[in-house]
Order: C-alpha cells, then sequence, then structure tokens
C-alpha cells in the first residue's frame, strides 16, 4: 500500500497518515460496565482477515481522523470516508 | 555446540552411501478420525508441544494441523534473537528457563540447533533509556540472570566497530549486557522438534488448514480441515498471527493486533560482529550469522495487516540507522528481505493456557519475540494438557488477566528488542 486517499486532500503517501487501529463502539455509559465488558472494550479485537473498517489520522496534512475499509490479507484499500458518513 | 555422536555417525554414512536417500525427519499419514490431541499451527510452539506430550507425559495420539509447511509462519521467519533480560520477574523467571532448555536442546532433540550463546547488547542513548537499562539490570540479577549496565569503554572492547563516540545524534551512552543471549539456527529448532515428536508417534499434517471447530454445550469435540474432519477433546491454537482467525470460529474475542514485521540480509563478511547489537531508540538490531551476513531487524510496520509483502520504507529505513551505529557499511549490499506477522497484545506478554471453552487451550501473544518462548512455552502447555492444571510459571500469562486488571507490562524490555 502506498497510497491512501484522505477525504479532504485526496490521494497522499500513505507515510502521511497514522493508523488508528480497527473501529469498535464505545460504551454508552462506562459506569456500568462490569470489568469483563470493560476489558472487552479496552482490549479485545476482532482482528479480521478480511475486509476491515478502521481509523486514519492525515497528522502530516489536514489533520482529519477518518475511516477506511481495507482488506487485511492484501491491503486493498476498498474506500475511504468521513466519519460522519459510516452510515451512508 | 558440536552434533552430538550419532547424527555425526550417520551424516558419514551417508557421506559413503550416495545412492539412497537421506532418510524423512518427519512421515507423511493419512488424517486419523480421531486424536487425543490437536495442536493448530506447525511453527517451533506447536511442534515442541507435541514433542513435549510425548516425551514428558506419554501423550503421543496427537495431531499437528499446519496449512501451509511446517516453519511456514513467524518460526521461519525471525532474526532467532534468544535471551531472558527481561523487564518484569515474571517474564524473566519464564525465558530464563526457555533459555536453559535452549542450551540443552541439541543434545535432548539430537540435532544441532547451533545456539550460539555471543552475548547480547541493548544500548540506551537517553537518561530515560540508561534508568530503564539500569532496573532491567537489577531484576534480572535478582532472579538469577546475567545481566548488567556497562559503559561505552566496555562496549567498544566488545564490538570495536560500534561508534560509541559524542557524534552521532543519539550517542551510547550505556548499554545492557547479557553475556547468555545470542543467536540460534531457527530451522533446526522447528525440524528438530519435529522429527522427535514424529519419532515419539505424533503425525504431522501439511497442508492441512483448520476451517472450523466444533464445540458442544460449552465442550470442544473436533475441527474441520480442508482434508476432513478429526475428533477430538483437547484443541491447542498455536498459531501466533493467525490466532485470531482460530478463535473467532469458537466466538472468543482475543486482546491482539496481527502486524507484520520485517526484516533483512546483508552479503557475508568476514566476521566482525560478536554480539548481538539492539538499539531500542534507533528501532534496530543487528547480528552476524556464521556464514558472515549481517542480520537486521526493526520495529513492527505502521499499520496492522496479514500480508507479508516487504516494503522499501522499511529498507530506507533500516539502512539509515544501521549506518547511525556502523559508519563502516555503508557499502555493504542487502541480499534479502522479508516479513513474517505478528500479533501484538497490550502488554507485550504472551496469553496462554484455559478459555472460556472447555478443551480449548491458547499458546499465543508472541508478538515480535515469541521464538525464544519455543521451548518453555510447549512445555508448559504439554504439563497444562496432560495435568489440566495451570504451572505456575505461566499463570501470569493467562486470559483472564485482561478483565483482572492485571496486566505484565514487558513494552520496555520487548519492543524492538524480540
Ligand atoms: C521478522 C521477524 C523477526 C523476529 N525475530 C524474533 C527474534 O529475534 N526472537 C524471537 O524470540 N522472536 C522473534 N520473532 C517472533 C517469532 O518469530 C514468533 O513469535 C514465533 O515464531 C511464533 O512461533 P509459533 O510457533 O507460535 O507460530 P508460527 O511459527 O507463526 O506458526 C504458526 C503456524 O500456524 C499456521 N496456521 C495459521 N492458520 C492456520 C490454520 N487455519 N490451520 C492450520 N495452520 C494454520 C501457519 O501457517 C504457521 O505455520 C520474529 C518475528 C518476525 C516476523
Ligand atoms: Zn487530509
Amino acid at each position: 500500500m502506498l497510497l491512501l486517499t484522505c477525504p479532504n486532500c485526496g490521494d497522499r503517501n500513505v507515510s502521511e497518515f497514522r493508523f488508528g487501529g480497527e473501529l469498535s463502539s464505545r460504551p454508552k455509559d462506562p459506569s456500568a460496565l462490569s470489568s469483563a465488558e470493560w476489558a472487552n472494550y479496552l482490549y479485545m479485537r476482532n482482528n479480521v482477515m478480511d475486509a476491515q473498517t478502521e481509523w486514519w489520522h492525515h497528522n502530516a496534512g489536514c489533520g482529519l481522523w477518518f475511516l477506511a475499509e481495507r482488506h487485511t490479507r492484501t491491503n486493498e484499500v476498498i474506500k475511504t470516508y468521513p466519519y460522519a458518513k459510516r452510515n451512508a | 555446540m558440536l552434533p552430538t555422536k550419532q547424527m555425526s555417525v550417520q551424516l558419514l554414512r551417508q557421506a559413503f552411501n550416495s545412492s539412497q536417500p537421506p532418510p524423512r525427519m518427519w512421515r507423511s499419514h493419512e488424517l486419523k478420525e480421531r486424536y487425543d490431541v490437536v495442536i493448530i499451527g506447525g511453527g517451533a510452539h506447536g511442534l515442541a508441544c507435541a514433542y513435549y506430550l510425548a516425551k514428558e507425559h506419554g501423550i503421543t495420539d496427537v495431531a499437528v494441523l499446519e496449512k501451509s509447511y511446517i516453519g511456514a509462519g513467524g518460526s521461519g521467519r525471525n532474526t532467532a534473537i534468544v535471551r531472558s533480560n527481561y523487564l518484569t520477574p515474571e517474564g524473566v523467571r519464564f525465558y530464563n528457563e526457555s533459555v536453559k532448555l535452549y542450551e540443552q536442546l541439541s543434545d535432548d532433540l539430537n540435532f544441532n540447533v547451533m545456539f550460539s550463546q555471543r552475548g547480547h547488547l541493548t544500548l540506551a542513548h537517553t537518561d530515560g533509556g540508561v534508568n530503564t537499562m539500569r532496573r532491567r539490570a537489577e531484576v534480572n540479577q535478582i532472579e538469577g540472570v546475567d545481566s548488567r549496565l556497562i559503559w561505552p569503554d566496555e562496549i567498544k572492547r566488545l564490538c570495536p566497530y560500534l561508534d560509541v563516540s559524542d557524534h552521532p545524534r543519539y550517542p551510547i551512552l550505556a548499554a545492557l549486557y547479557h553475556p547468555p543471549g545470542g543467536i540460534i539456527r531457527h530451522d533446526a529448532v522447528v525440524w528438530g522438534y519435529a522429527h522427535q515428536a514424529d519419532v515419539r508417534g505424533a503425525h504431522i499434517h501439511q497442508n492441512t488448514e483448520v476451517t472450523g471447530i466444533k464445540v458442544k454445550k460449552g465442550k470442544v469435540t473436533g475441527v474441520e480441515t480442508t482434508r476432513g474432519r478429526i475428533k477430538t477433546g483437547t484443541v491447542l491454537n498455536a498459531t501466533a498471527g493467525w490466532a485470531s482467525t482460530i478463535t473467532t470460529m469458537v466466538d472468543i474475542k482475543l486482546p491482539l493486533t496481527t502486524i507484520p514485521l520485517q526484516a533483512c540480509v546483508t552479503e557475508p563478511l568476514k566476521p566482525f560482529l560478536d554480539v548481538v547489537v539492539v538499539s531500542g531508540s534507533l528501532h534496530v538490531y543487528i547480528s552476524q550469522t556464521d556464514r558472515g551476513e549481517l542480520v537486521m531487524g526493526a520495529s513492527v510496520d505502521p499499520f496492522s495487516s496479514y500480508s507479508m509483502a516487504g516494503s522499501l520504507t522499511f529498507l530506507e529505513g533500516i539502512a539509515g540507522h544501521v549506518l547511525e551505529l556502523f559508519p563502516a557499511l555503508s557499502n555493504v549490499r542487502i541480499l534479502r528481505q522479508w516479513a513474517g506477522i505478528c500479533e501484538m497484545p497490550p502488554d507485550y506478554s504472551p496469553i496462554m493456557g484455559f478459555t472460556p471453552i472447555n478443551g480449548f487451550l491458547i499458546d499465543v501473544g508472541w508478538g515480535t519475540y515469541g521464538f525464544k518462548a519455543s521451548p518453555i512455552a510447549g512445555k508448559t502447555l504439554a504439563e497444562l494438557i496432560a495435568t489440566d492444571k495451570t504451572p505456575d510459571l505461566i499463570a501470569p500469562f493467562r486470559l483472564s488477566r485482561f478483565e483482572e486488571n492485571d496486566l505484565v507490562g514487558e513494552k520496555g524490555a520487548a519492543s524492538v528488542g524480540h
């Protein structure tokens, strides 16, 4: 993988970006979680060998945190989009 | 270490008998319908476990299932550094038992694994680095591991070509010196364990991929493979980088992220580097093999992946950092580079033993540092399988530590250091 498409800036060298890990959902009410649920949120990962929705940060560019869908075996990037458009 | 007698006799006989092919190191078998124990993953860990199950506990109805060839994973791709100068008492104790097993392994397996305890230097370039090394030296000494802080004059004596002047951007201030650390022939470890497991009756099935795991009422009953079904009550997941792909089959989530790690090797040079040199600040480590090649590695890739492709970014980075340490190497050519995949846990310690599913065991979380643990991991897990009890040595590495908030933080000694 050499290029990644920032939703703001377009195609850029992947070295301009920082990887932010797989997308997970934050607990709605953290204080109501059991230790197991809290550990699950903090540490457990799906770590799929498949298409993965994940965070990227254009840290050497516009500073946007956005989402990408990438196949973790081939590194093929299926699409990138702003977080706000995740359900579109 | 010299090859043992029997092996030399075999070699000699072979030399005078060129018409016969050498005997196979391990045989092929049909899949049996049922095994007492099924080990998924034919790396050094899975094979070591099969060996110790047979040798120490007489459990020989064992299948090792490998989707590719044995040693195709990290066990055939690592840079073969073996050491025990970790940061936590739990870690130091555990890895030290592994070093002890490695010291006996050539004799034990009747196969020369070329363990070369040439000494291991971890360089410190900052005050913070010096403090970490001091702490590690203290913990190591309390645990009886030969390890101490040394200064540039002694570093220079051990490694004359290293630039210990104040010219580099990050001058070398001190180093953690660990004399029993060294390198080993990683393929020989894989082959030796495979051979001795085979001799004792374990079945090694290559080209056999696990595609599903059968669970009934919370208990394992079998596995599905590309070559058919197997009934079993005990399954060990020893697939390292692929560990999460196996545990999803039984709906268990692990605290792992799979990230590639790359390495490269140069053309052979005359021997000049006795010790293994590691610099955490420069993200680089380097050793010279018996053939004279320099084996070099760095930190993990910048993003998670199961792809084992190499990158130019890695080569550029490592070349710069190695030259910072050894300016004299500027004209040396790289012969090859490769990558393997590493399953990184949050605390840089392994995850071993029981899971919520009865009969489903794990041996994962080996990250960038698990090859050195193959003997002790195999041995303790064999004991766990035979006795149905967690050996004390690996109790700190249980899966439940994450919800018990009892992590074993090894980052200060495990990242880059391997
Ligand atoms: C470049 C590099 C350098 C390293 N350097 C060091 C070092 O210096 N020192 C050190 O201690 N460690 C090092 N490591 C880490 C070390 O290589 C690993 O932690 C260790 O080899 C893991 O061994 P294993 O037997 O658990 O797994 P592996 O050797 O990875 O074996 C797992 C096996 O499982 C198989 N498998 C996967 N999925 C399936 C399936 N569905 N069915 C059947 N089989 C399957 C794979 O094909 C593979 O052969 C390094 C790693 C890399 C990549
Ligand atoms: Zn941008």
